[in-house]
């Protein structure tokens, strides 16, 4: 399942609806949640997150089906945020149900990885200095080649 | 052709979508980049840093030497953010 969202999400609420929706043959739940980071020396006031609609549900779609292809997974879901959002809230929620907890943790950090160097979003930052757009990190395309 | 923009280049360029004859002899991503560094300030700005921009032909990621039609959406981006 993927879902764009337009407006806050309480992934507490996603996990809950995740779980009571898994099949009888499901042992194990990994979640991921990301959260728009403030504080710290960034000073983050805000997040823009900007997407390519049709392409990223396309490509997260091909995500998922690689992540089914690779581990035995009863469902998968992957909510992904769009639009401003606050320090605190949610931007992205992964979940996955497999018979066992191995499967299902790997599969949850692959979806992550992926999503993060593979998918059409892009990150607009505000801090008191003004906007500043998002640079692609190299640990995160470490991270999602790590899966190759 | 259909063009999109997004992310700085969006911001670059001052539009996020536009329509535009291919011109005879652009037949790749390659040639449409060229063509469209040639428009104006704007365009130029946002393609002078060529080899961290991304193409997409009708929503697949495509390479420099992919073929372009007048038929096609083409679409131009940074390296992705998301997670």
């Amino acid at each position: 399942m993927i879902r764009i969202a337009t407006a806050a999400f309480d992934s507490g609420r996603e996990l809950a609806e995740f779980i009571r929706l898994c099949p009888a043959s499901t042992g194990g739940i990994a979640s991921f949640t990301g959260l728009v980071r403030g504080g710290g020396t960034d000073g983050i006031t805000a997040l823009t997150l900007e997407h390519y609609p049709g392409m990223t549900e396309r490509r997260i779609a091909e995500i998922i089906e690689t992540a089914h292809a690779r581990w035995q997974l009863d469902s998968s879901l992957v909510i992904h945020r769009v639009g401003r959002m606050l320090p605190g809230e949610a931007i992205v929620f992964v979940a996955t149900a497999s018979a066992h907890r191995a499967a299902a943790l790997a599969a949850c950090e692959f979806l992550i990885d992926w999503l993060k160097t593979k998918a059409p979003f892009w990150k607009l930052e505000e801090t008191s200095a003004g906007e500043r757009w998002v640079e692609p990190r190299a640990a995160d395309d470490e991270a999602a080649a790590r899966w190759a | 052709m259909r063009l999109r923009y997004f992310a700085w280049l969006r911001t670059r360029i001052g539009t996020s979508a536009e329509e535009l004859p291919l011109p005879a002899g652009v037949a790749t991503v390659a040639g449409v980049l060229d063509w469209l560094a040639g428009r104006g300030a704007g365009y130029a700005a946002a393609l002078d840093r060529r080899d961290v921009v991304r193409v997409a032909v009708n929503q697949e990621f495509a390479p420099l030497d992919h073929p372009v039609s007048d038929a096609d959406e083409v679409a131009l981006f940074p390296p992705v953010t998301g997670g």
